[in-house]
């Protein structure tokens, strides 16, 4: 069914040169599965399997047309589990925002648990002083928007499915692939949001 | 000379602390001005590059001087700028580091598999593909990169390059596009090229192999590649892959008519 989902949206983009992209496709395709044979096979077989927003984005160079934007975000929103709270703690959340660990193929300790290394394109706390800049500051963010509910609930969503709200979005879906936990990324609201975090201070 | 901006900050990037890290900061400060003053460390893996490429060495005892890098048997001078490119004799699209191996096998009688079983130096284990990277790179220095799309071949691996650059996947949804796809963008500090923009791609691709002060020693794209796929959560590239190759044409594609500084300095 999801095959033909996308079959149809890929239909519908109707470029004139399909047929050259989808030889370049099937080639490239062969190309990467023959480029990681010595790399460990479980890693190897998770990036071989895209899956269908992986596919589309890679399809459309992450510029969807509206209509598949609107297809993949009413999808992925669909897929989001909310928890009864949102806030955890901030302080944990520094630490899981500084922490770029997990899921490389030279991170086997399965016990240490994933970080979001959220630092690496975003500025944060005002302490850390070495931030990236691929995603926007976050500086200050609860101390804009303030702290209620909905605006918890928009966070949350974010960091679980990026795409839910923004089609292609570079951010990883932390939540939807698995990476962060229902807690972590609740500490990771409570730094964004908490009053007391030193992002608001 | 190439050198990236806020060098000294980049080496205390993970410190938690400013105080200890203002502290580092100087001395990676001074550390810098030293091997500004002494040159490019890089310069002494050329210097073992060029003896290793003329000493008669593996099971044929012959020396690498007739190897044919793209430009003909024994001409190394110039052969990196018009690199990668199509090579018939393996009827292949190969880079350079991929083309000193092919003669290593072919001319000295190595066996494959045990060049490149450790293409990549480690604490205490040097590797001799980063300094004959280094030697053969250094003898293109100053000259214009130059790198033909012109065989069918070649012009398929740019097309499959191109499309594995936009390729998401893992657990993170990581493409070569997300952290190159932008101009004057970073990853904590590192500035990030946008590898579509022949400002930027001329400026990075022409500087690998290049010596890394963080890491002690020259890496080269290769090995530029297989970092970068590690950071995706991909599985480990293997050496000299056709995929790696085809990024390498698409890049260069962009980075053509750049001036060669490699060996390079970086971070």
């Amino acid at each position: 069914m999801k095959a033909l989902g996308i079959a149809a949206l890929l239909a519908l983009s109707g470029c004139a040169s399909a047929v050259n992209d989808d030889d370049a496709m099937q080639r490239a395709e062969q190309v990467f599965r023959e480029s990681f044979t010595r790399g460990n096979r479980a890693i190897a077989a998770r990036v071989e399997q895209q899956d269908d927003v992986q596919l589309l984005c890679t399809r459309y160079r992450n510029d969807p047309p509206k209509d598949v934007a609107g297809k993949i975000e009413s999808e992925q929103a669909a897929s989001i589990r909310y928890p009864a709270s949102f806030l955890g703690d901030w302080k944990r959340g520094e630490k899981i925002a500084q922490d770029g660990y997990g899921m490389r193929f030279t991170d086997p300790d399965t016990r240490r648990p994933n970080g979001g290394g959220c630092y690496n394109c975003h500025r944060i706390a005002p302490a850390e002083i070495s931030y990236g800049t691929v995603g926007p500051s976050l500086y200050r963010f609860g101390a804009q928007r303030g702290a209620g509910e909905a605006i918890q609930r928009y966070v949350f969503g974010k960091i679980y499915d990026s795409q839910a709200t923004t089609a292609c979005s570079p951010m990883p879906r932390f939540g939807h692939n698995g990476v962060l936990t229902e807690e972590q990324i609740k500490d990771l609201v409570a730094l964004l949001l908490d009053p007391a975090s030193p992002v608001n201070q | 000379m190439p050198f990236p901006r806020l060098p000294a900050l980049l080496l205390v990037a993970t410190l938690p602390c400013v105080c200890a890290a203002q502290d580092d900061t100087q001395k990676e400060v001074e550390r810098y001005r030293q091997l500004l003053a002494e040159g490019n460390p890089a310069d002494l893996f050329e210097a073992k590059g060029e003896e290793l490429w003329k000493t008669p060495r593996g099971p044929n005892q012959v020396s690498l001087e007739r190897c044919d890098l793209g430009l003909g048997a024994g001409v190394v001078k110039g052969a990196f700028a018009r690199l990668p490119r199509y090579f018939a004799d393996t009827d292949r699209v190969q880079d350079m580091e991929s083309r000193i191996v092919t003669c290593m096998v072919t001319l000295q009688g190595f066996k494959a598999e045990d060049v490149t079983r450790n293409p990549f130096s480690a604490p205490g284990r040097p590797a001799d593909l980063e300094a004959l990277a280094s030697y053969v790179a250094g003898e293109s220095k100053g000259m214009k990169l130059d790198a033909p799309l012109v065989h069918p071949k070649e012009v398929e691996a740019f097309r499959v390059g191109e499309r594995l650059f936009y390729r998401r996947a893992g657990p993170h949804d990581f493409a070569c596009v997300s952290c190159h796809g932008e101009k004057g963008k970073r990853i904590r500090l590192q500035e990030l090229p946008k590898l579509t923009d022949p400002n930027d791609a001329r400026r990075i691709f022409t500087t690998w192999p290049a010596y890394r002060v963080s890491q002690g020693t020259v890496r080269t794209m290769q090995h530029r590649l297989y970092d970068c796929y590690w950071q995706m959560r991909h599985p480990q590239m293997d050496y000299a892959s056709e995929a790696s190759i085809a990024l390498e044409v698409f890049m260069a594609k962009y980075a053509n008519g750049g001036e060669i500084g490699a060996p390079g300095l970086k971070r």
